[in-house]
């Protein structure tokens, strides 16, 4: 005997050739008419000004589209390795653990004697190769990135409770013009910048806002 | 040249230097306490431990300008008389081998004690996990930290 929801699995495959049961999906024409818009390939900086998706003109596919450009930046180890799902952070573009081998402390910024900023001073040291920066510290656990997909990171983003309590306003200063986050792009010498400039990274998440804050769905970026 | 000024060990000290040049320098080389040492220089090993306004720092890679107007506590001004609880322990337990991580070990320990009067073993751990001893002294290190933090058997 053949199982009722295979017979809707059949019914739905039907409808959606024949494009008249928008229930199972949608017509064929309104798929035709969401279809992604392509979009250039990234500049040699690796990350596309906002302008870039300029040309998708649903509000919410065009915000969707915006974060997951963000997370290009937000997604990569020189950010990911700070906001470290357990209790250590990692280094180097393979995220290997932090050696010397350091712990987050209660305040995230490691245990007494091992603190963050026994060693990282407020900028990047070029013969020590030590990496540096105002506010050196780990990102608290409730804002691991660690593992996460483009539209998990977003939805934790928009979240205050796990966003250090930020609205959107703040959360778009913060990429733009924060002194630890400016790191990413200049991480000093050996290590890989995250993709574009601060200053392309602000614009794209004051679009993103600007279009409605939408997440992507899970799914690859483009 | 900046004329830098820092307390030492309590003691004022006009410092006529780089404000790049990294602290250990100027402790050594220039007001002249080689107590503390220098080990990788990129504040991986912990030999050039010291205290600045009572947290750790690894002098090696901290300019002395972070220290301008600020304090410093080297293993030479630990105590007066090399009586802390720690130096006794180190003493009584015959901690070091060749020695040479031993002022850095110890300005992390005091460090820790400072904060955390009777750690645990684990928290022991984490404090020192940054200080390396090539000669592998860790277990006499961990058991004279507890002995002066009064608690011999460990928690």
């Amino acid at each position: 005997m053949i199982p009722k929801w295979l017979h809707l699995v059949a019914i739905c495959s039907l409808a959606q050739a024949a494009a008249v049961l928008p229930a199972c999906g949608g017509p064929a024409q309104e798929t035709a008419a969401t279809a992604p818009v392509a979009l250039a390939a990234p500049p040699a900086d690796g990350l596309r000004p906002p302008e870039a998706f300029a040309g998708i003109s649903d509000p919410s596919e065009r915000s969707r589209a915006l974060f997951s450009e963000m997370s290009r930046v937000m997604l990569h180890p020189r950010c990911v390795n700070c906001h470290p799902s357990g209790d250590s952070p990692h280094q180097r573009d393979a995220m290997t653990l932090h050696d010397p081998p350091v712990t987050r402390g209660p305040a995230d910024q490691g245990v007494v004697g091992m603190e963050c900023t026994s060693c990282h001073q407020d900028k990047n040291l070029a013969l020590a190769r030590v990496p540096g920066a105002p506010k050196w510290h780990l990102a608290p656990k409730i804002m691991a990135w660690e593992g996460r997909s483009a539209a998990a990171l977003c939805e934790q983003v928009k979240d205050p409770a796990r966003n250090g309590g930020k609205n959107l306003r703040q959360i778009v200063e913060h990429a733009a013009h924060d002194p630890l986050v400016a790191w990413g792009w200049a991480p000093g010498a050996g290590r890989t910048p995250v993709p574009g400039s601060q200053a392309k990274f602000g614009a794209l998440a004051a679009a993103w806002v600007e279009a409605g804050a939408a997440c992507p769905k899970e799914e690859a970026r483009r | 040249m900046t004329e830098l000024i820092v307390r030492v060990n309590g003691t004022e000290q006009k410092l006529d230097v780089d404000p790049e040049m990294p602290l250990l320098w100027a402790l050594r080389d220039v007001i002249g306490l080689t107590g503390t040492k220098y080990g990788c220089g990129q504040a991986l090993c912990g030999a050039c431990v010291v205290h600045l306004n009572g947290e750790v720092v690894r002098s090696c890679v901290t300019p002395v300008s972070r220290a301008a107007g600020g304090s410093v506590v080297t293993i030479e001004g630990l105590s007066p008389d090399g009586n802390h609880p720690l130096q006794r322990a180190w003493v009584e337990l015959g901690v070091p081998q060749c020695g040479f991580c031993q002022a850095g070990q110890i300005m992390t320990a005091a460090a820790l004690l400072a904060k955390k009067p009777r750690p645990t073993d684990a928290e022991i751990d984490e404090s020192l996990a940054g200080n390396l001893c090539r000669c592998g002294t860790y277990p006499r290190i961990r058991a004279a930290v507890r002995k002066a933090a009064g608690n011999a058997s460990g928690a």
